[in-house]
């Protein structure tokens, strides 16, 4: 109790708490699609590519988030194209982005700023990195992905179990294509300040992953992953203040445990 | 009787490789028509085309106004995503009224009821709960059915339905498809490999390769087929 109420003392621990808690709720939502559409390494890449605008941005001293929201949202809407014209393969679409945005980063990085502490925290993520406006922004994009998310939540069913019929049906496929897309940009731009551009993308997979291991229903497994994401997240951050290790990796560790609890009892339901 | 679907001398093309070739075609109301050909030989790309996710790149599909309405139930091939993907035979279900949704957001009673009501149809009510991926290949079958039967009581399109199920479930399932067209007037478009059983079950077949090699009923499929064959011959 007094370690909570310590940690609750700390305005930037405060604002992580806020800020994170929404952001992995949206992506575990989010995660459940991009998962059981194939495209779990959809989030890798755009982070990437997200690193990418954020070293721009810091290197021309432009607003950040301001810049790397449309520019990921943009590379999301690339990826899904190409992933429809099936021209070069998805897997290797994304990692030919991912790739480039990364090198585009540390080559302006290097040429003007170098490596400061700004560039390396996008990188391995930051809790110290949210501002004030920065939760103000989070909070704010995080209720309409959350709002978006639950308007559309059956037709977003329907386009990730069956496209075909979904379009046969005359549900605008690529309309919830592409809010998918840009809601996933929009939540990896927010995520990764803490995350870090490394681990962000399992905010998106893992709650997904291991609310599959025991839930039937595709509303369990989102509602699950949802409650998945918000404990995983706190018990991350408590476990990183405790110990002085980085939010984001301490967040994944976490998350790491609570699936191989759930693949064990998965498994034992499976024997019995 | 006036035909639900009317094919004008429609071309596909992709990419300039024809896939099929002056098409005319025109189905009936309550027609049970089963669509055979080599793979390749524009089988899909007239599915497509029936359901309006792909033009003609000339000539033209026309589909009657009340149908267009009513809509298109469709079973699509299976996809590997389907294979594990966790959700309910209720949830998979209620998804086919989507189409008469529009824009608003969450399902009706009206709609509620539509999905039990298929439900039972299909003898699947007792699997409601059960997870779509631990269903037998018949089941879920069954279960895409049901949800297409809840997009639209004038249509079904299926393609290649009979894929990887054993020989008792597809015994089952023509009886099934039967039934949906003998008793409720479905008008029923099929796209098969299995040709030994869909001679004996449509009542009429088309033939794909490029163009219509065969279009008429199936009784004298065969005879023809076997005429084309010997024609080949001394040619």
């Amino acid at each position: 109790m007094s370690l909570i109420s310590e940690m609750l003392s700390y305005s930037f621990l405060v604002r992580a708490l806020i800020g994170g808690t929404l952001v992995s709720l949206c992506a575990a939502l989010l995660g459940v699609s991009l998962v059981l559409k194939r495209y779990s390494m959809i989030g890798d890449g755009l982070s990437h590519v997200s690193f990418g605008a954020l070293s721009v941005a810091v290197a021309f001293g432009w607003s950040p988030l301001g810049i790397s929201i449309p520019v990921v949202t943009l590379a999301a809407f690339f990826l899904l194209r190409i992933t429809e014209n099936g021209r070069v393969k998805s897997d290797a679409a994304i990692a030919m982005f991912s790739a480039v945005s990364l090198a585009v980063g540390i080559v302006v990085t290097s040429l003007t700023t170098g490596m400061t502490t700004d560039v390396s925290s996008y990188m391995f993520g930051s809790i110290l990195a949210m501002s004030r406006a920065d939760v103000r922004l989070s909070v704010l994009l995080s209720v309409i992905v959350l709002f978006l998310y639950l308007v559309c939540y059956n037709k977003i069913f329907a386009v990730t179990f069956d496209e075909s019929f979904a379009r046969a049906a005359g549900v605008r496929v690529g309309f919830y294509n592409v809010l998918i897309a840009v809601l996933t940009a929009v939540t990896i731009v927010l995520g990764m300040r803490m995350m870090g551009a490394m681990l962000i993308s399992s905010l998106i997979i893992f709650p997904a992953l291991t609310a599959m291991r025991i839930f039937q229903s595709f509303r369990g497994v989102v509602i699950c992953s949802g409650i998945l994401a918000v404990i995983g997240f706190l018990t991350g951050l408590t476990v990183s203040y405790m110990c002085s290790i980085p939010a984001g990796a301490s967040v994944v560790l976490v998350d790491m445990g609570i699936f191989l609890i759930f693949y064990l009892i998965g498994f034992v339901r499976q024997i019995r | 009787m006036k035909a639900v679907i009317t094919c004008e001398h429609a071309d596909f093309k992709y990419e300039n490789i024809d896939a099929l070739i002056d098409l005319n075609l025109e189905i009936f109301p309550g027609d049970y028509l089963c669509i055979v050909g080599e793979n390749g030989s524009g089988k899909s790309t007239l599915v497509k085309g029936l359901l309006g996710l792909l033009k003609p790149t000339r000539g033209s599909i026309t589909i009657a106004e009340d149908l267009r309405q009513g809509g298109i139930g469709y079973l699509p091939q299976q996809t590997a995503a389907q294979k594990d993907f966790p959700a309910t035979v209720y949830e998979v279900v209620l998804s086919g009224t989507l189409g008469h949704r529009g824009n608003l957001p969450f399902y009706s009673g009206e709609e509620r009821r539509m999905a039990e009501k298929n439900m039972e149809r299909l003898g699947i009510t007792g699997l409601r709960k059960r997870c779509y991926r631990d269903l037998s290949g018949g089941q879920q079958q069954r279960t895409l059915i049901a949800r297409a039967l809840c997009a639209t009581e004038q249509m079904l399109i299926l393609d290649e339905p009979i894929a990887g199920l054993d020989p008792a479930a597809i015994r089952d399932f023509y009886g099934l498809v039967r039934e949906l067209n003998h008793k409720d007037g479905i008008t029923i478009v099929m796209v098969s490999h299995d040709l030994a059983n869909v001679v004996t079950q449509a009542n009429r077949i088309l033939h794909l390769q490029q163009r219509v090699l065969y279009d008429g009923p199936a009784k004298e499929y065969a005879q023809h087929m076997a005429a084309e064959e010997m024609a080949g011959e001394y040619t």
